[in-house]
């Protein structure tokens, strides 16, 4: 994964492990990789990795059991929020731009219908979203 | 470039403080007439890996030296792991200089059994997996070798010890930028959590997304320290872009 070094790392790995859960890479219930895994893994500071994964213990996307390590919550209704709150920042995000190019809503739904079937739409890239980097 | 990240709570930007396993209070060095460290102020917590950073002469160099306890003509009070420098504080720090003081005739195996004898915690059979992941083998001679493939020495032998704080002085500087990524990965990966790492280095891009945390020297002094993403979020840019601003100003 390539890290915008000018935000603070802790929250682009929030955001993505957020994406890891909502789309089932990791599956509800099951068991998290270990922080020292996911930071070599990432390249980033094992820290790092301890910080949004306490972040996302806070939303409750996951829980910690003493022994056997962290694991995604069996709460699917708390992951249908949570992918809802990622949608949400990815729409917006849409929004933005076709309002800077100055589309009006009827242009830019138009657009998406239009576009939904065409091109190449790896799932990843629409949740993790954010990169201005157009 | 901006991200859109989910709302964060600023609350949880707080870590766990611990007790600083490094501890330096007023630390002056003068070599001759030059003042090399200025009264410098510096405390380190246990479990981090701490980026040195600073333009060549800053002193990046003699502090190291300090807290590795190899130089001795300091004022000041320095405190590794509690003790001053001298043979308590120098078996908790494995220090990486930033020239070889390795004799270049001998063989990579010659330097394990050396480490072995000199130091009681180090641990001859990670340095040989290390030293085996690098691609080396343990017949070649220092002499044979490249600029890198010593550093890919030096670093498995100084990354092999049980030790509470690893001092890295230009660890990577000699290895191409393709294979340096290798050589970090590495390091990282035989840090025991409780252990902490201090690197001076000039490639600040490179260790970008490694670092808990910074210290930016100059003449002697500390001019810039703090967490990496807290300075992230407060200067909305990169570290590499914060070294230069403030190296500028």
């Amino acid at each position: 994964m390539e890290f915008d070094t000018g935000a603070p790392i802790w929250g682009q790995l929030v955001t993505e492990f957020s994406r890891r859960i909502v789309t089932g890479e990791w599956a509800a219930g099951s068991r998290i990789p270990g922080v020292r895994e996911l930071a070599s893994e990432l390249g980033v500071n094992p820290n790092t990795v301890q910080r949004a994964l306490a972040e996302l213990e806070r939303r409750g996307l996951c829980r910690s059991e003493r022994t056997a390590g962290r694991f995604v919550t069996s709460d699917e209704e708390r992951i249908d929020a949570i992918r809802a709150e990622l949608a949400h920042v990815a729409a917006d995000d849409f929004i933005r731009r076709a309002r800077g190019l100055g589309m009006r809503p009827a242009q830019a739904l138009h657009l998406i219908e239009e576009r939904w079937t065409h091109g190449d739409h790896t799932p990843a890239d629409g949740a993790r979203g954010g990169h201005d980097d157009v | 470039m901006a991200t859109t990240p989910l709302p964060m709570a600023p609350e949880e930007a707080t870590m766990t403080s611990e007790h600083a396993l490094v501890s330096v209070r007023g630390l002056t060095v003068r070599y001759g007439t030059r003042t090399a460290l200025d009264d410098l102020d510096l405390e380190l917590p246990a479990g981090r890996i701490i980026g040195l950073l600073g333009e060549n002469g800053c002193g990046k160099s003699t502090l190291l030296k300090t807290l590795a306890g190899l130089y001795a003509d300091y004022t000041g009070e320095v405190r590794v792991g509690g003790h001053a420098p001298g043979p308590r504080s120098k078996a908790l720090v494995s220090y990486l200089p930033d020239r070889s003081s390795l004799p270049d005739h001998v063989r990579v195996r010659y330097c394990l059994d050396l480490f072995s004898d000199m130091f009681a915690d180090f641990d001859t059979a990670k340095a040989r997996e290390m030293i085996a992941g690098f691609g080396l083998d343990e017949s070649m001679r220092l002499k044979e070798m490249s600029k890198g493939m010593r550093e890919k020495v030096q670093v498995s032998l100084a990354m092999a010890r049980r030790a509470r704080v690893f001092l890295l002085d230009e660890p990577i500087s000699g290895v191409d930028p393709a294979a340096r990524d290798g050589i970090l990965d590495r390091i990282l990966g035989n840090l025991e959590p409780g252990s902490s790492l201090l690197v001076a280095t000039h490639l600040v891009h490179d260790l970008e997304t490694t670092l808990d945390s910074v210290v930016i020297m100059r003449h002697g002094k500390v001019l810039l320290e703090g967490e990496v993403d807290d300075l992230r979020a407060e200067h909305g840019s990169s570290l590499d872009q914060i070294f230069r601003k403030v190296y500028r100003s």
